[in-house]
């Protein structure tokens, strides 16, 4: 009989890679894929042509198809490809779930899982939010029924739920500015941050300009270059592999309803995540409380704090306050994005939560490292909610 | 009535399909949603099936074009050069009274002033001789 908890701790992460995270590059997508992919493979020991399946999170890569990596790699036999666009952002955890579906049910050995953000160097998001046909805004919905208000960037639905959020629970500007300042403190200890050398302060968070009330600036995630791979196999075929392996304990997705429509939801505050937690957290047999750092979608602040709740380490609406006197900092209560995050490290659509949940596990973090680290949680937020989870174990 | 002529393409929606004849409702000033037509429950956006009893059938049902704000935000960073000369604007989710929630605005007070809960009334801004926007104002 089929059950989830059978893939517990089944299939593991063996190697990771990553290129430097720039603001512009020359560069191309699939150049920085290929090069974050060879990181790897090396890492994980193995020869390029033991991928036998690709997943691209988002489905082209840059314009990179599974194809090109076989080409590249020298894949002979290519058994198993997919892709998760609609998750948008939760497309890094659900790619992962992917693998570990195919991996677990002995489709295919290797699974690579390489991400590309060209999120500077490519259609910038203003770019991407002033033209209609593109895919963020082409939905009819949006189209016929939001943009003649003017609503069409990804930052203003989210407002909606985190004024929402002010006005049922109390969260505050400075809650909000929390997070932004916790993700700024932990890319000082990243070499491989964008915001490295630069410091932010509560004041400075208050200083920066508007965006959409209430998120400012400093709440609003990074659009930076740069590529991240990871490679996953058995537990089984791991024993013989170089790196120790980092288990997928529990992983789910999940979406609100109606997926698409914010502001017709019943609850506007009930996001993917609520429903896909509960499933990843009974397939890993561990509660929240057992979690010693997570790698939240840190696309905006409140979208943070959301997930944070929904994630289940502290109650609904208890998330603003979680969130301060340094609660989610490194030596805090619960280290969120140990790395900056995409506010402050770069904005790899979370391959880099992927990747630094991995180093945090492999105890290979130096000064920025959680003290024994043995279970992390890694989020995804894509679309107008959808919410993906992976619980990973040294 | 005010009529608003600062626009572009970007702006307006696509006068297609539902589309078509939910914005030919609101330039005739008559605000309605699409319902199912047999067992009456709203559905906005529009889409083919009742997810209630899987009827295909639908009707555009009026309402009383009164509602209440459910939440917002203020863009003070422009989408497209369309918006640039209305900043600050908020956009607002109203809750109709018969339960539909729209994207929308709320004018006639300034955005710091809106509060959760505050009743509104739906009014017709005449943006193009094609496309009349329902909007709406505290009662
Ligand atoms: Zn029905």
């Amino acid at each position: 009989m089929a059950d989830p908890k059978a893939l517990r701790d089944k299939t593991c992460v063996v190697g990771i890679g990553e290129t430097a995270y720039t603001r512009g590059t020359t560069k191309s997508p699939l150049q920085l894929s290929m090069e974050a992919t060879m990181m790897a493979i090396n890492d994980a020991g193995i020869k390029p042509s033991q991928i036998d399946g690709v997943v691209l999170p988002n489905g082209h890569n840059g314009g990179a198809t599974a194809g090109d990596y076989a080409a590249n790699l020298g894949i002979k036999d290519l058994i198993y490809t997919a892709s998760f666009p609609e998750m948008g952002g939760a497309q890094m955890v659900s790619a992962m779930e992917g693998a570990v579906l195919a991996l677990a049910s002995g489709i295919c050995d290797y699974v690579l899982v390489p991400h590309c953000s060209y999120f500077y160097t490519g259609a910038r998001a203003r770019d991407m939010t002033a033209n209609p046909s593109n895919a963020l805004q082409a939905a009819e919905y949006i189209r016929d029924y939001y943009r003649p208000f003017g609503v069409g960037a990804p930052p203003q639905h989210y407002a909606w739920m985190a004024q929402r959020h002010m006005h049922l629970y109390g969260t505050t500007q400075e809650q909000l500015g929390a997070v932004a300042v916790a993700m700024r403190k932990h890319a000082q200890l990243h070499p491989n941050a964008i915001m490295r050398g630069k410091p932010m302060t509560m004041a400075d968070y208050m200083a920066s300009r508007w965006i959409t009330w209430p998120y400012k600036l400093l709440d609003c995630s990074l659009e930076t270059d740069g590529a991240g791979a990871f490679v996953m196999t058995t537990a089984e075929r791991a024993k013989d592999l170089k790196q120790k392996p980092v288990y997928v304990s529990g992983i789910a997705s999940g979406h609100p309803y109606p997926p698409h429509d914010i502001p017709n939801r019943p609850d506007i505050l009930e996001i993917g995540l609520d429903h896909s937690a509960p499933r990843a957290y009974a397939m890993a047999g561990v509660k929240p409380a057992d979690i010693d750092f997570a790698e939240i979608y840190d696309c905006f602040t409140g979208q943070a704090i959301l997930q944070i709740e929904s994630a289940g380490f502290c109650k609904k609406g208890e998330g603003g306050p979680f969130c301060e006197n340094g609660n989610i900092e490194l030596g805090g209560k619960l280290p969120v994005n140990t790395h900056g995050g995409l506010l402050s490290q770069a904005h790899n659509t979370s391959m880099n939560h992927v990747i630094e949940a991995v180093a945090q596990l492999r105890l290979g973090c130096g000064e920025r490292q959680v003290k024994d680290a043995e279970l992390g949680v890694v989020t995804g937020w894509g679309g107008h909610g959808h919410g993906s989870i992976a619980i990973l174990r040294r | 009535m005010t009529t608003t002529t600062e626009h572009n393409d970007y702006q307006l929606p696509v006068l297609q399909g539902t589309a078509k004849e939910f914005y030919a409702y609101c330039k005739a000033h008559d605000l309605r949603f699409q319902r199912c037509a047999k067992c009456k429950t709203f559905r906005h956006p529009p889409r083919p099936l009742c997810n209630q009893c899987y009827s295909f059938e639908t009707e555009w049902a009026p309402v009383k074009g009164t509602g209440k704000v459910y939440c917002w935000t203020v863009a003070m960073a422009p989408i497209g050069k369309a918006w640039v000369s209305y900043m600050p604007y908020a956009a607002v989710v109203v809750e109709l009274d018969e339960g539909p929630r729209v994207a929308t605005w709320v004018t006639g007070i300034p955005p710091d002033q809106l509060k959760v809960g505050m009743p509104v009334k739906v009014w017709y801004d005449e943006l193009t001789p094609e496309v009349t926007l329902a909007k709406f104002k505290p009662v």
